[in-house]
């Protein structure tokens, strides 16, 4: 398995970070929290990621995407990490488009992939629920289908990431089975302007964009429903699994960053008349981190490589999704901890950007499952 | 067909013709990770013997190695290919050690054309055996500070000190040695890198036991022992260079030997929990003991992709391992420790045992590994210094 970038892989990567560089500083993400923007992110930049072919990048060539593996994908990713771009990566390319591109009948194929690739359509997942923590199938939203044949969909979706805006919502239901049963789950795909649907944008520590999703009794007909009835966990899956590891790329950029600007801050502050990097107490910290980062690097590289490999076995790509989730997780949370103690008393202030990272540490942390969810996951998926 | 796939189908036919049967299927051959060769290795099994002999013919011992010493002329992609088919047929590689991973390579840097020409086609073969003169009693993680004297006398250099943690010296043909060439130098500036015959009558040569029983290590005696001003690498006083320069392949190839000791600890912590805590199978039940198993498992899996990755940088980079290497030597050992401690943890009370009734081998075997893996952290360079070595070389981090 091939654990290096690719020649047009390091071409792709430079080019994603000239473009952020460019485009997106963390003072844009300042500025879009500040004036509490009611998308929240750059339409404009986002049509033009549209045109580098970065939305389509795992579009079916015939629904004009790239045809791209995630590998080519977590290059892109890993950049917009490094600069904290809120742009609608995991809501509509990692998750809605995949969810589409897999489960979907040949007309919502046609109605919304094309759209992706060409910027112009955003979707949302609708599938956490408050409570939920990180279990998967954990779904009280209900689907019942009455006597006409129509489904009548109700329940409250929690964190909908970039649900605020999205043009279309993917929504779990439950038409069967126990709460947490992953049978009797169905995925529907609902226009967020329907009659019952009504969207309450939330705020968290890292300002993404979410929302709640309140579902009353949404009427929908089969031609809303994305794969069969009762079968959605089954779609799921392994999009969730490809999403885990696109967010891991995004959170290797993110904590790359952080340890770069924290390593930059010891070579320039000084105390005792010397910069505090000289210290051997924070060195090996900062070794530490270094060395964390290094170990991090190599899962994202071998999970990307695992999903586009299609020999691979899905019981395979989900361990090394949560290989790579594990300790993802762990490893930005240490360097954004790090790095806010190595700050000191500025790294706490709004005006340093550490403290951003440290935020979407933590919000990154808890998506799509935490470091024990997958390390209790891994060990399951292996065996013990 | 590509000219590597008829390079492999011909590496295959060859290998299959050549490798003597007796030896495939053999996890590992004598001594910690191959055969080790040297004069003392007469005596060693005659199929062990005729394996290094039919591929060090071919240079294969060395496959990346220029032809003029000896070594195979392959590019890297072909010394893959030799490597995936020996191991196709699960035979042991024909020759490890000191001299094919350490002093070797930096022969090939920085050794004089005669130096080359006199050395590596022995390496190459396996005839003479090398062990390493760096640590001093006073001089640890300082290696700098080194005192052993050599001064030249009438054409040739008398040695007079003391080498302490020199792996396998008492098996030893020649050594790889840093002396102290010029006292009134600041420190590193004094030093030479200089090779000599160890079977000479100014070398005692002592075993060190360890807290976990017999180990490799020795303690080494010069008095009056004598070396050839030819034998110099580089220049006089100018030993630090190559010195550092030995340790980045030391360190990767420790790297390689953890990969060798770290695969299997999935296996093995697992099925020690099957056993001492009575979970034939499915899930573990206690959450924690499970956790602590999938935190090392999953540390595992990271660190041998880490390896294989660091091993892709180095042959993207033209086959000179960086800094980075350092992060494979601290990874690895605190690795080897947790799990050395953890498979302590999950036999229990059996893992206690030293010899003797009441224990069976393999329980015998636990705590005097666990015992072992702590000195991993410390031989090779401590953590404390490959940290140093990270912060200065790769983090840019001022003195």
């Amino acid at each position: 398995m091939q654990l290096i970038r690719s020649e047009t892989e390091a071409m792709l990567a430079t080019s994603a970070r000239k473009f952020f560089t460019v485009n997106s500083p963390l003072e844009r993400v300042r500025a879009l929290r500040d004036a509490r923007d009611e998308t929240g992110f750059s339409r404009e930049l986002w049509a033009q990621m549209a045109e580098l072919g970065w939305t389509g990048m795992l579009v079916p060539e015939e629904h004009e995407g790239m045809g791209m593996g995630m590998s080519e994908l977590c290059v892109v990713l890993e950049e917009a990490g490094r600069a904290l771009a809120p742009e609608p990566f995991l809501s509509t390319v990692l998750l809605s488009a995949q969810l589409i591109a897999r489960a979907g009948t040949d007309e919502q194929k046609d109605r919304w992939l094309a759209s992706v690739a060409r910027g112009e359509a955003t979707l949302a997942l609708a599938h956490h629920e408050r409570g939920a923590r990180h279990a998967r199938a954990r779904v009280e939203t209900t689907a019942a289908r009455g006597e006409d044949g129509r489904w009548r969909v109700s329940g409250r979706k929690a964190q909908v990431e970039d649900g605020h805006v999205a043009d279309a919502l993917l929504v779990t239901a439950r038409s069967a089975g126990a709460v947490d049963d992953p049978g009797g789950l169905c995925l529907f795909l609902v226009d967020r302007e329907a009659p019952g649907v009504s969207v309450t944008r939330q705020r968290r520590v890292d300002e993404r964009n979410i929302a709640i999703v309140e579902l009353r009794d949404v009427e929908l007909g089969d031609d809303a429903l994305v794969g069969p009835a009762g079968a959605a966990a089954s779609a799921l899956e392994p999009v969730l699994d490809r999403a885990t590891i696109g967010l891991c790329a995004e959170m290797l950029g993110s904590m790359t960053r952080a340890f770069e600007d924290t390593v930059a801050y010891l070579k320039e502050r000084k105390q005792f008349g010397v910069p505090i990097g000289t210290f051997q107490a924070l060195k090996h910290r900062a070794a530490r981190l270094f060395m964390g980062l290094t170990l991090a690097r190599s899962v994202v590289m071998a999970a990307a490589r695992a999903a586009d490999d299609d020999d691979a076995s899905a019981e395979h790509v989900a361990a090394m999704a949560s290989l790579c989730k594990a300790r993802c997780s762990d490893c930005f949370l240490h360097v954004a901890n790090e790095g806010v103690q190595l700050f000191g008393g500025v790294g706490m202030t709004d005006e340093y950007d550490i403290g951003l990272f440290l935020k979407r540490a933590r919000v990154a942390e808890q998506t799509l499952g935490d470091a024990a969810w997958h390390r209790d996951r891994w060990a399951r998926l292996i065996g013990f | 067909m590509t000219d590597l796939e008829t390079f492999r189908l011909q590496t295959r036919a060859w290998l299959e013709d050549h490798a003597p049967a007796s030896l495939r299927d053999a996890a590992e051959s004598r001594g910690p990770g191959g055969f080790w060769g040297g004069r003392r290795a007469k005596d060693a099994p005659a199929d062990e013997r005729r394996w290094l002999e039919v591929m060090a013919e071919r240079g294969w011992t060395a496959p990346t190695w220029p032809k003029a010493y000896g070594g195979g002329g392959l590019s890297a992609a072909e010394a893959r290919v030799v490597d995936e088919e020996r191991r196709r047929l699960q035979m042991p590689p024909p020759l490890v050690g000191f001299g094919l991973k350490m002093i070797g390579p930096t022969l090939l840097r920085f050794g004089t054309e005669a130096q080359k020409q006199e050395h590596i086609p022995k390496i190459v073969r396996g005839e003479i055996r090398w062990c390493q003169g760096y640590s001093e009693p006073g001089s640890g993680s300082d290696l700098a500070s080194l005192q052993t004297r050599a001064v030249l006398e009438e054409g040739e250099y008398v040695i007079n000190g003391q080498k302490v943690w020199t792996s396998y010296a008492d098996q030893s043909d020649w050594i790889f040695c840093l002396v102290r060439t010029d006292p009134a130098a600041k420190k590193q500036a004094g030093i030479t890198f200089i090779l000599f015959d160890m079977d000479q009558p100014g070398i005692t040569v002592r075993p060190i036991p360890l807290i976990s029983g017999a180990s490799p290590f020795c303690e080494v005696f010069f008095e009056n022992a004598r070396a050839r001003p030819e034998n110099v690498i580089h220049e006089v006083n100018a030993g630090w260079t190559v010195a550092k320069a030995l340790l980045q392949h030391e360190r990767a190839w420790i790297g390689e030997l953890f990969a060798g000791s770290v695969a299997g600890a999935r296996e093995e912590l697992v099925g020690l929990a099957r056993e001492y805590l009575g979970a034939p199978e499915g899930p573990i039940p206690d959450a924690l003991t499970r956790d602590a198993i999938t935190r090392v498992a999953m540390e595992e899996d990271a660190f041998l992709l880490t390896l294989e990755r660091a091993a892709q940088l180095t042959r993207a980079a033209g086959g000179r391992p960086g800094p980075e290497s350092s992060v494979l030597k601290t990874a690895g050992t605190e690795l080897n420790q947790e799990r050395c401690a953890l498979a302590v943890q999950l036999a229990g009370p059996q893992a206690l045992g030293w010899e003797g009734p009441g224990f069976t081998d393999r329980e015998l075997t636990l705590a005097r590994t666990w015992l072992r893996s702590r000195g991993n952290t410390i031989e090779g360079g401590t953590t404390e210094i490959q940290l140093n070595i990270i912060a200065k070389h790769v983090l840019g981090l001022p003195d």
